[in-house]
């Protein structure tokens, strides 16, 4: 496991350890490139809005190839959130916000993508991409 | 290395942007939204955004060209892009943003657009 400052470094350094694992398990380009999205925009989302950049609080990374795919899971020390009380920035009266896109892009590259509130805090996303 | 580097060239009275990089959270897009605020306090609101080699954009950097554009459009101007990647393309698809930009595949069609 990844246990990452909450900073924003954090993100090129996940994605750089999820692109050396996923190479090393032989997946193409598009794959890792949708594997990298997903992970820089989960731990994006961890840093800024879970643990809002709270040095003391770290983000912690897991990849592992399962027989379901490959699985990535991102987890912060935040105070949680409703996953469907972020508006769809799909929706013409959101369409020129500067934020709220990272969880359309997770969702559009991943296979799965379920959020859950673990014991000790937080809250932790899963994701899959099937191969 | 900086993450985004930006070169400027004139033609005629449309500034163009050569963007080489990433534009992603953090100092590439804080090197656009610098980009743009120093075109626009200089008066050049004509802008055309070369994204050809821009590697890799993520949802921070589609935000920064939403809030190029409207910054842009504040100030009387017009921004547009040119020579958009495949990714940054599905990106912009995905976003239903697609719509909103004026996208062009090459530079003289993009630079006649604007008179």
């Amino acid at each position: 496991m990844l246990k990452l400052p909450s900073r924003i470094e954090s993100v090129e350094e996940a994605a750089i350890k999820a692109d050396e694992f996923a190479r090393e398990q032989g997946l193409g380009d598009d794959f890792v490139s949708a594997i990298d999205l997903a992970i820089r925009e989960s731990v994006t989302n961890a840093v800024k809005h879970g643990n809002k950049f709270a040095e003391e609080k770290t983000v912690d990374v897991t990849f592992a190839e399962t027989a379901d795919g490959f699985e990535i899971t991102v987890r912060d020390y935040g105070t949680g959130f409703e996953v469907d009380d972020i508006p769809d920035p799909t929706n013409p009266e959101n369409l020129m916000k500067a934020n709220g896109r990272g969880i359309l892009f997770m969702r559009s590259f991943m296979d799965v993508v379920e959020w859950s509130n673990p014991a000790g805090g937080g809250t932790a996303v899963r994701m899959i991409k099937r191969r | 290395m900086s993450d985004l580097n930006i070169t400027e060239r004139q033609a005629g009275d449309v500034t163009i942007l050569d963007l080489n990089g990433k534009v992603t959270i953090g100092e590439g897009s804080v090197a656009l939204r610098s980009a743009i605020r120093r075109l626009l306090g200089e008066g050049k609101n004509k802008i055309l955004l070369n994204l050809g080699s821009v590697g890799y954009v993520d949802s921070s950097g589609i935000g920064e060209l939403v809030s190029s554009f409207t910054a842009v459009n504040k100030e009387g101007g017009t921004l547009k892009l040119l020579k958009l990647t495949q990714k940054i393309q599905d990106l912009l698809a995905i976003t239903k943003l697609l719509t909103v930009f004026d996208v062009f595949d090459d530079e003289e069609s993009a630079l006649s657009s604007f008179s």
